[in-house]
């Protein structure tokens, strides 16, 4: 049995990237692992300049994707970059804040719109959580799906204020019906710049749904109340930025997004609208990363940073249920499947949706339920299609990079037993429980030994091994991160 | 198997007609001077239309309906929707989906009805989508819902071609999952996967067994209803079937499109009522048709654009025929926006469909009380 050296070293960066990432390749993985575990955290955090398959490339081949008119076409823009971005902390920051900040399509019927939120999360979502919320108020995919547009000055509409408080920063049972009334108050007149434009074009052009055009954010003075306010106990003419900072100073804040960390790059906890009855899965990791909050000046990187170094990070590796996202970009990623532009992003986009995740359309501004609630009778047979189709295709180069490790290792001579241990090794690496290991040995072993010494591109003694990693991702193991 | 909890066994099979069907070359007002002002190019003459009563007239492609109708068995509720239409297809959709029509909802109508036939989700096949992905009116936290894309290849695996690795494979797949886990998710997982595994197996005999005389047509949605004939006939315990057809988005050409459209879904229907009374199962089942609005009054020149008030039909042996609701007035002063004013909410026929047919109570489903049509023969 030839296991890589240092193999906990292996696995704990196979954990971090699959977090902070979509997981990554053996080679990837040993090449960071000599980097170092600390140097390769602050490497993921720190600002950069992203590659991904070029959008003039993916242009020749789908002009829908570029104008990203409709939903379909903007979820596979998407879907491009999570498979093919080197900087996949900038994505999963992103779909972090898309789960919480939950903005769909389906009320907007305008997908670029969504992709610009998601764009702003990329820039945004490691900073300052001041900065962000700021930028969410002004955000014109939230002030329509939120019906800010409609809230003025003497008539208030409270959707935004109170998701706000309730959603987007504290929780619920930390605020009074006062304090959304006072924060609603507060975003009179934060409005969309174009309005009339977009509803004249939308009477002229009966395309209008799928509208080529974005809105943008306009301040309108004389649609805010500038009157005195009192919210969270304190007074004064508030605007909608001092809503934030009163917010971003309050000990549940820091609470609320320490624990949605905590779900999210750590362990499955309780359904959000459990929390308030439901102590943390782990009270003190929580309590630690909302210090760090504070003593970051409420820098969700540093948050992160320090997640990432705890040792509760370190011990809470397969403690998640892959959400679909993380299923199908991880799967793609691993398998190489995408390599140039082709249907696969778009069909990854839609199996998503048939999954349950519909990118860019979460169902309600609650999100998406996580965790176990991924799992039905129809997601688990989607899951298992398209993970084990894209991982036993041995023409991907993903795979056929896994096929030439295991042909390095052992004289590329196995026993069943010894190739399904090091399969599950250079896929993950993946502990599985006995009985799904000597599931995987009896599919692979009908035929005996296998040796990769002879074999040629596509026969049958790699599609053996293909048909093994696509049993291996057919495993419930394979379902949790 | 087969019946449930509430001791009722009969089945729901809806159609949704996505994309916004034209109410009004559906049901045509071909009286109507203001319909043919409005209709210069997206319309049908007096003399084309296939007569119902008082002045409408069903489109001349739904013979078979026509049919249907004159044997008595297809409700035609006029002016359905509901308040403050919403013309975004996603919206709307969401809106009948999960009959919310003023907060964003997240639970589907036929996920709480199937919550509530099988409240401790006994059968995984009590409620099947016919088509990939999870509607949103199947959708309820807890409830099992199979998705069937194609239910000949219907399963895991599908792209495995060999027979004989497919089978390993689903022995492999059918002993790890079979396996008890270390903790409850590997757990939940194992019945999960357990269960989508019988669920599929026992889906693989409905084509299996099945025998009509009953030819249906090669196009997709004729194949999706003969998929929900072959299990309804097989006696499984599914009460809601769920299928799609479209796209009804006729913004251009629709003379063309529209045409095809429903006189595949009208040939559908048809076979499928043939198919049910062929196995004896014709007072087991009614069809719901909806579509998640109708479209503008005026014709574009070529089509016509997103509209409110719609129209549904209840189609079966065991529907009261007729017309129900009020045809929208067509006048200026009457119309919405330049689209037919709905009259009668679209969860009032839900509700009809689930306090008479099914014996579910509405209102914890429907969000509310809604008055009832008299559209289920007793």
């Amino acid at each position: 049995m030839v296991i890589a050296e240092r193999s906990t070293d292996i696995s704990l960066m196979a954990h971090l990237m699959r977090r902070a990432g979509f997981g990554a390749a053996r080679d990837e993985l040993e090449r960071r692992a000599r980097v170092g575990y600390e140097a390769t955290v602050d490497e993921l955090l720190s600002p950069g300049q992203a590659n991904y398959m070029a959008e003039d490339i993916i242009h020749r081949y789908h002009v829908d994707v570029l104008e990203s008119r409709f939903l379909e076409a903007a979820a596979s823009n998407w879907m491009y970059r999570l498979a093919t971005t080197d900087r996949p902390m900038e994505e999963k920051i992103a779909l972090f804040w898309h789960g919480i900040f939950a903005t769909g399509y389906a009320k907007l019927n305008q997908a670029r719109s969504v992709l610009n939120q998601i764009d702003m999360f990329r820039r945004l979502g490691l900073g300052r959580f001041d900065d962000l919320l700021s930028e969410l108020a002004r955000d014109p995919a939230m002030i329509i799906w939120l019906d800010n547009q409609d809230n003025h000055n003497g008539s208030i509409n409270e959707n935004w204020g109170r998701e706000l408080l309730e959603l987007f920063s504290m929780g619920i049972g930390n605020y009074s019906e006062d304090d959304i009334k006072e924060a609603s108050r507060a975003f009179t007149g934060w409005t969309l710049g174009n309005a009339e434009y977009m509803a004249i074009r939308s009477q002229k052009d009966s395309i209008w749904p799928y509208s080529r055009i974005s809105w943008h954010f306009g301040y309108r003075d004389w649609d805010h109340d500038d009157g005195e306010k009192t919210f969270l106990g304190e007074t004064g003419n508030f605007n909608g930025d001092d809503i934030v900072e009163i917010i971003c100073k309050q000990p549940a804040t820091a609470q609320f997004i320490a624990r949605h960390i905590y779900d999210f790059f750590v362990a499955d906890e309780a359904p959000v609208p459990q929390w308030p009855y439901t102590p943390p899965r782990d009270p003190e990791a929580v309590e630690y990363l909302a210090n760090v909050y504070f003593e970051s000046d409420h820098n969700i990187g540093e948050m992160l940073r320090a997640c990432f170094n705890s040792d509760f990070f370190k011990d809470a590796q397969f403690e998640r249920v892959k959400c679909p996202a993380e299923l199908v970009v991880g799967t793609l990623r691993q398998s190489g499947a995408i390599t140039r532009p082709s249907d696969t992003a778009m069909e990854a986009a839609k199996v998503a949706g048939f999954m349950g995740q519909s990118l860019l359309a979460p169902p309600s501004v609650e999100g998406w339920h996580e965790g176990v609630e991924w799992i039905n009778s129809g997601s688990i047979v989607e899951r298992v299609n398209f993970a084990s189709k894209h991982m036993s295709n041995v023409e991907n180069p993903g795979v056929r990079a896994i096929i030439d490790r295991l042909d390095s290792m052992n004289g590329g001579h196995f026993s069943p037993e010894a190739l399904v241990d090091a399969c599950l090794d250079v896929v993950g690496p993946l502990e599985v429980e006995d009985s799904t290991r000597d599931s995987l040995a009896q599919a692979v072993g009908r035929e005996g030994d296998i040796s990769l010494r002879d074999r040629a591109p596509g026969d049958d003694t790699e599609a053996r091994v293909g048909q093994l990693l696509g049993l291996i991702a057919a495993t419930r193991e394979f379902q949790l991160t | 198997m087969a019946g449930s909890s509430n001791g009722n066994s009969k089945s729901l099979v809806v159609i949704q007609l996505s994309g916004g069907n034209d109410a009004l070359n559906t049901i045509v007002p071909f009286e109507e001077g203001v319909y043919y002002d409005n209709r210069p190019s997206v319309r049908y003459e007096p003399e084309e239309v296939l007569p119902l009563e008082n002045g409408y007239g069903l489109n001349p492609n739904m013979a078979p309906i026509k049919e249907l109708w004159d044997e008595g068995n297809v409700a035609i509720v006029n002016g359905i929707g509901y308040e403050n239409p919403n013309r975004s297809h996603f919206r709307s959709m969401d809106i009948w989906h999960t009959a919310e029509p003023d907060k964003v909802g997240s639970e589907g109508w036929l996920g709480r009805v199937i919550r509530d036939m099988d409240p401790k989700g006994e059968n995984v096949l009590t409620g099947i989508n016919f088509g990939r992905g999870l509607p949103r009116s199947l959708a309820c936290p807890g409830v099992q819902v199979a998705s069937v894309g194609d239910l000949e290849t219907y399963g895991l695996f599908p792209d495995i071609k060999d027979e004989w690795l497919r089978k390993y494979a689903l022995e492999a797949f059918s002993m790890m999952y079979g396996a008890p886990g270390k903790d409850n998710v590997m757990e939940f997982l194992g019945q999960t996967g357990t269960g989508a595994l019988a669920g599929a197996d026992i889906l693989r005999t409905a084509p299996e067994q099945y025998q009509s005389n009953v030819e249906y047509a090669s196009d997709n949605f004729s194949q999706k209803m003969r998929s929900i004939a072959q299990v309804l006939t097989a006696d499984l315990g599914t009460r809601i079937f769920y299928t799609d057809q479209g796209s009804y988005d006729t913004h251009a050409g629709e003379m063309i499109v529209h045409t095809q459209l429903v006189s595949e879904l009208s040939a559908g229907i048809q076979c499928f009522m043939d198919d049910l009374k062929e196995h004896g199962k014709e007072d087991d089942a009614v069809v719901l048709v909806f579509s998640e609005f109708g479209r503008r009054i005026k014709d574009n020149g070529s089509g016509t654009d997103h509209g409110a008030g719609g129209v549904a039909m209840l189609i079966g042996n065991s529907v009261n025929g007729g017309m129900y609701g009020e045809y929208p007035s067509l006048k200026e002063e009457d119309q919405i926006e330049g689209d037919m004013k709905s009259n009668n909410d679209f969860r009032s026929t839900y509700s009809t469909i689930l306090e008479q047919w099914l014996d579910l109570e509405a209102r914890p489903i429907v969000n509310g009380n809604f008055e009832q049509f008299d559209m289920i023969r007793r």
